[in-house]
């Protein structure tokens, strides 16, 4: 019975955010901010479960995983599990990590496939390492400024384009870059 | 750094995505390395003069038939192997499919034939040079493919590799039947599939390095 009340409710939660992102996907910018925004405890109870050793790690890894299912919104497919989805890049991007650190025994769960990816959340989010606006400032300008004008101040990517000098195309372009290039900061890399 | 704020900045002017970006962007890739393939190829060899006669032969079609399903379904494990989470199921089994196909018309044929014809049957008169040229010819589809690959999300770089290295082998086996005038089964389903194994090779050994993300 118990799980029964469990099962519906991760299941009620996958319905929920797949319904977010399709909206975000369609062009609804609340909605995908709302999406990214609860994705965000999943993502952080998944991680915080198996980098338990690694503590400081953790909200490194979920903005890591947010910048990733940001950045490759546009594989997903509205006929598969969400969940599927965004386990797989995240344990794609927990398994980057534990290979960098190859030889650390850090790992405590296996990576198995869960179907209950929702079942857990976490809202608690500590403070990231690294300062958002540092890491912009060692972004080459052709990254930097699309990111702070389109996504800081809020212009269109007409308005920025007009304002930089640059093509629409390239402040495009700048804007994704740029999100992986301060990925890569996060994790500290690059 | 506040996640929140990440979030915000991420949402922010985030707006719509295109659908079917993965069809796109393979469709892309495949016309540019078709391209780059003939390309290469007309700049070595011709197009046999005696096309329009051999495509009267039936076994003609069934050997491109059989490049064509190559480049299909490895289409198909291209497309599953972008996309995070995207299940399996048979996709090794559909992608060994058309090859196992293949060896048994060649068992038949080989055992049907006279003894002293089989040798000539295997090795037709190309077989040193025929996998050489197809892989040489799948260099500018295995670049455009991987490109369209990296742009998505294969999390499982190895056997996307193979898969993505494999469509630009077949991409190019298809380009070289315009030259090529071997059409026995048995030299078929060893010489071509060596061919286009051969870039599927490279890209499974390189796939965790070309197609990070």
């Amino acid at each position: 019975m118990q799980r029964t009340t469990r099962e519906e409710g991760w299941r009620a939660k996958e319905i929920h955010l797949r319904e977010l992102l399709l909206d975000g996907l369609a062009g609804d910018n609340s909605a995908y901010q709302a999406f990214l925004k609860e994705l965000s405890a999943h993502l952080r109870a998944f991680l915080r479960k198996r980098l338990a050793r690694l503590p400081d790690e953790v909200e490194d890894l979920v903005q890591e995983s947010l910048i990733a299912v940001h950045n490759q919104r546009h594989t997903y497919d509205a006929g598969q599990p969400l969940s599927a989805w965004v386990q797989a890049i995240a344990r794609y991007k927990l398994i980057d990590l534990l290979r960098r650190r190859a030889g650390q025994d850090v790992l405590n769960d296996p990576l198995d496939d869960e179907a209950d990816f929702f079942s857990t959340a976490d809202a608690e989010a500590a403070e990231a390492r690294r300062d958002l606006n540092k890491l912009l400032d060692e972004l080459p300008e052709q990254h930097r400024l699309p990111i702070i004008h389109t996504k800081l101040d809020g212009l269109s990517v007409q308005e920025a384009a007009k304002i930089t000098g640059m093509s629409e195309s390239a402040i495009k372009v700048g804007v994704h870059r740029g999100l992986k290039a301060l990925a890569a900061k996060i994790r500290g890399s690059a | 750094m506040k996640t929140d704020d990440l979030i915000s900045l991420l949402a922010t002017g985030a707006g719509a995505v295109e659908p079917h970006a993965a069809e796109r962007r393979y469709a892309k890739a495949m016309v540019l390395g078709a391209l780059g393939a003939l390309l290469v190829m007309l700049s070595l060899m011709n197009i046999r003069r005696d096309l329009a006669d051999a495509a009267l032969l039936p076994m003609f079609w069934l050997k491109i038939g059989f490049v064509a399903s190559v480049v299909a379904t490895s289409l198909f494990a291209v497309l599953r192997l972008s996309r995070p989470g995207a299940r399996l199921d048979w996709v090794q089994r559909l992608i060994a499919a058309p090859v196992l196909v293949m060896w048994a018309i060649a068992a038949y044929v080989l055992i049907q034939a006279d003894p002293s014809e089989r040798a000539d049957l295997f090795y037709g008169s190309t077989s040193a040079y025929c996998p050489f040229f197809i892989a040489l010819f799948s260099i500018p589809a295995f670049v455009s493919v991987i490109w369209a690959m990296k742009g998505l999300a294969p999390t499982r770089p190895r056997i996307a590799g193979f898969a993505a290295g494999l469509l630009a082998g077949a991409i190019a086996a298809l380009v070289y039947c315009l030259h090529c005038t071997e059409i026995e089964a048995p030299f078929i389903g060893f010489w071509y599939v060596l061919g286009m194994f051969i870039p599927a090779a490279v890209g499974a050994l390189l796939g965790r390095i070309l197609l990070r993300w």
